[in-house]
């Protein structure tokens, strides 16, 4: 593994949707205006933001999954080639891949396995990214409705084995998981980051992601504000430099909560 | 690129409002010309008839020499009156139905859904032959029948909404007011649930004159005098095989274009109404 | 599953018998004089006519009536047609097998096409393809049904003389006499006007399912896993849309009775619908009420039929064990 190696770099991405209201009138909304990130080779990148500010959006954009009315300037690369609608096609689904937040993200009417399988996983693959997971056999047969909600996080994380993933995109992997399943969560992309992935984590939890991640980007008003290592978080206050960054530090629950306003400031983010 | 339709000469908003406005002002001139037209205009002229459709009959005539762009003008002026008044009242049904359903709890929503499990048993056109028999046949029939068989399925849709709203906050808050039942009903579900029902009604408009229609063709609806749309047709089904096509097609073809127009206004006032359906 | 399907036969006959009583008393009430219809032309003294009304009961109080002809439908006797002078039965059993077979080609079709044109509208979303299908579904669904049923007629028939002009036989033949392929050749026309209407209705529900469900989440991650928009169809897309479109098809058989009036009508189609029309124009109240419960029972099988398919094909019902 090659620490240095970039397999992700997003230059000064921005979106836009094009949008109607009542009576008609069209306004474009803005969600990300400038955003950069770059994801190495093991490396797990946590993009941290207030719940709804647009993330999200983000990973829709690598992946080329946005909406018709939506539109994106700047540039992103993979591997050092400019990410294309030609190399989206070769790569996305194989090489580039989602971890999604929710079973909501599965078909309702598709058995786990099947699904997990996707287009080309084969039943040998599916077997072992089950064993991996801790999943039984019996969970192939199964509809997402009929999956716990720890079953539905493992069947989802399995959906990333069965195929040689180098770029990962996790959106939201922790929201409703208990602490352990959490933990639990983060030591899988560990594991992932340590065979060779970059993983690139979009998340309003903080403290999830300074469990697991290398680096933290905050996502901020549609711009990346700061970037700093984790290490730099741990270290304490003294060690990050942008204010907002240093409100959140101190807003963490082992920092005693400092300052009440870091958490107005995620709220207002919004 | 995708900004380069924001400079163009129209936006959706005029355009849809165009639209609207177009497709009223024609349907209000084709129901006010034949109320106002001088029955002369499509009386028989024997000397002119079985003519193909000329610059002087834009339609033709029939076998009795009758000008069809009259006959049929003025048969879609009292096709559209009944179909309004039909779709009026039964839209008014419904909304009346379809609050009390959702409004008054378990019991009172059973009995509707009962009652909509019926109508919609039996194929629309069966009861509105049976209800024409009941009333003599004639406009009155049709009318009635129609707004007997219509309410069903928007009152379906008013009842859902209710069911909706009265899960919302300002509702439950009003209620917590110790606010009557009814009183809410009047002052919050209302105003919300009119929107849908204007678009509600104006769609239902097209049902209302294709059922109007085809049961005047049937025999059952208006009297063979009136000169009304699905009486127009009927008579042009006996004279089809003597390849007079004009007598079926051109009044056919009218009685869509009010049609359509009608969709049109329902389809894009909801647009404007519920922006929702127009992010595409 | 065995509870949910006996309660909903009970609906279904709890709502046939109420269907039964409002059709009766419609009937009832109306100025419609029996005893005409069955003298037809032929005039007749007081004395003939008070004995045909005691014969068939016509002075006894509504409610009576009404017991003695329901009891008698439980007991599988219609009544007697007044119009063809046989049992009501057997009037709607032989025309309705003529009205089966156009309604099913039809039904088959529309659902078909239906189902093809709403995906193929849906894939190519906003382009000029599902902008072509709307229109064509929307001047469908603006045009009455039998409308179409003429102008079809005037096409192949009168201009182009490729198909007959009416009936379900060449005259002088009884349909069991025609080969099969004039009987093929004579239910093209009524087939095709009955399911042009019914085409638009589900092309515009597939198409709004399929988007919905190309909209939904767990397109996005089938995307995002490198499915392209066919891949999604044939994988997700398909068995998403066949639930509600199990539904919307055999909830159509309603429209599609009347449908089956219109165009029998218009194409002189000697089947059910044909008859529905005679027996009303003429005061056949036994016969009309007959085919208007029978019409009933048809809607109503079809949605029971819709129901028991929806909790086979859906695996929330199958294996949730609880319905929705």
């Amino acid at each position: 593994m090659n620490k240095d190696k970039i397999i992700l770099e997003v230059e000064d991405i921005s979106v836009s949707f094009r949008m109607y209201d009542k009576g008609l009138s069209k306004h474009d909304l803005t969600v990300i205006k400038k955003l950069n990130v770059t994801v190495h080779e093991g490396e797990i990148l946590a993009i941290v933001g207030a719940s709804g500010s647009g993330k999200s959006v983000l990973a829709h954009a690598v992946l080329g999954i946005l909406p018709s009315n939506a539109s994106v300037g700047g540039e992103i690369r993979y591997c050092g080639k400019q990410l294309t609608n030609s190399l989206r096609k070769e790569k996305v689904g194989s090489e580039i891949i989602m971890i999604p937040q929710s079973v909501t993200y599965l078909d309702p009417l598709m058995k786990a396995g099947k699904q997990v399988r996707g287009l080309k996983g084969t039943k040998q693959q599916l077997e072992e990214a089950f064993r991996r997971y801790g999943l039984d056999k019996s969970a192939e047969k199964k509809y997402p409705f009929q999956l716990s909600g720890g079953m539905a996080r493992r069947v989802l994380i399995s959906t990333a084995v069965i195929s040689d993933a180098k770029l990962i995109l996790a959106d939201e992997p922790t929201p409703g998981l208990s602490e352990d399943m959490a933990a639990e969560t983060m030591r899988h992309f560990r594991e992932l980051a340590d065979q060779g992935c970059g993983i690139l984590m979009i998340t309003h939890d903080i403290e999830a992601a300074l469990k697991a991640a290398d680096t933290i980007a905050v996502f901020y008003d549609g711009e990346t504000i700061d970037c700093c290592t984790a290490d730099d978080f741990r270290q304490g206050r003294d060690a990050l430099k942008h204010p907002y960054t240093k409100a959140l530090w101190s807003a963490l629950p082992e920092n005693g909560f400092l300052s009440a306003d870091a958490s107005e400031l995620m709220k207002g983010a919004l | 690129m995708k900004n380069m339709r924001k400079h163009g000469i129209l936006n959706r908003r005029t355009l849809t409002l165009i639209i609207i406005a177009l497709s009223v002002i024609i349907i209000l001139a084709v129901t006010a010309a034949g109320f106002i037209m001088d029955e002369e205009l499509y009386a028989p002229h024997f000397a002119e008839k079985n003519l193909p459709p000329s610059g002087h009959h834009l339609f033709g005539t029939d076998w009795m020499g009758r000008d069809m762009f009259a006959r049929t003008v003025k048969g879609l002026s009292v096709s559209i009156y009944i179909g309004l008044l039909a779709s009026c009242a039964t839209s008014v049904i419904a909304l009346f139905l379809g609050v009390i359903a959702g409004t008054f709890g378990k019991y009172a929503s059973g009995i509707f859904n009962w009652f909509v499990d019926i109508f919609m048993g039996i194929p629309h056109l069966i009861l509105l032959i049976l209800i024409s028999l009941l009333l003599g046949k004639g406009a009155k029939g049709v009318a009635i029948g129609v707004i007997v068989t219509h309410w069903c399925s928007l009152g379906r849709i008013v009842q859902a909404e209710v069911l909706a709203l009265k899960d919302s906050q300002f509702v439950k808050a009003s209620e917590k007011l110790g606010k009557t039942k009814l009183w809410i009903a009047f002052h919050h579900i209302m105003p919300h649930v009119v929107p849908q029902f204007i678009v509600g009604l104006i769609l239902m408009f097209p049902h209302a004159i294709m059922h109007e229609s085809s049961i005047t063709f049937l025999g059952f609806g208006l009297p063979a005098e009136q000169p009304a749309i699905g009486i127009i047709l009927s008579e042009a089904m006996k004279h089809l095989t003597t390849g007079m096509w004009w007598l079926a097609v051109m009044p056919g073809i009218s009685l869509l274009i009010i049609v359509v127009l009608f969709e049109a206004i329902g389809s894009h006032l909801r647009m404007l109404l519920d922006p929702y359906s127009a992010q595409e | 599953m065995a509870k949910k399907l006996l309660l909903s036969i009970l609906k279904m006959i709890l709502l046939l018998t109420a269907v039964s009583i409002i059709t009766f008393a419609l009937a009832e009430l109306s100025p419609i004089d029996t005893v005409n219809a069955y003298i037809g032309e032929n005039s007749i003294s007081a004395e003939k006519r008070a004995q045909i009304e005691a014969y068939w009961g016509l002075n006894e109080p509504a409610v009576t009536r009404y017991l003695k002809w329901a009891g008698n439908i439980l007991h599988g006797d219609m009544g007697t047609s007044m119009i063809y002078r046989k049992p009501v039965a057997s009037v709607i059993g032989e025309r309705f097998s003529l009205s089966i077979k156009l309604m099913f080609v039809s039904w088959v079709m529309s659902g078909v096409f239906g189902l093809l044109l709403g995906l193929i509208a849906s894939a190519y979303r906003g382009s000029v393809i599902d902008k072509a299908i709307k229109v064509y579904c929307l001047l469908l669904e603006s045009s009455p049904a039998f409308w179409i049923g003429m102008i079809l007629l005037l096409i192949f028939s009168v201009k182009l003389g490729w198909l007959p002009l009416g009936l379900a036989s060449p005259i002088g033949m009884t349909v069991e006499e025609a080969p099969l392929s004039d009987r093929i050749r004579h239910i093209i026309l009524p087939a095709l006007a009955l399911s042009l209407t019914g085409v638009s209705k589900i092309t515009l529900q597939v198409r709004e399912k399929m988007n919905q469900a190309a909209e939904s989440d767990y397109a996005l991650f089938a995307r995002a896993r490198g499915e392209s928009k066919w891949q999604f169809i044939r994988r997700h897309g398909l068995r998403n849309v066949m639930l509600p479109f199990i539904t919307l098809q055999f909830g159509a058989l309603s429209e599609l009775f009347g449908g089956s009036v219109l165009a029998e009508t218009v194409f002189t189609y000697p089947g059910l619908g044909n008859v529905t029309v005679q027996s009303a124009l003429k005061g056949d109240i036994p016969l009309f009420l007959g085919i208007a419960l029978f019409s009933a029972l048809f809607v109503f099988a079809g949605n029971l039929i819709a129901n028991i398919l929806y909790s086979v094909a859906d695996p929330r019902i199958r294996e949730g064990g609880h319905s929705i």
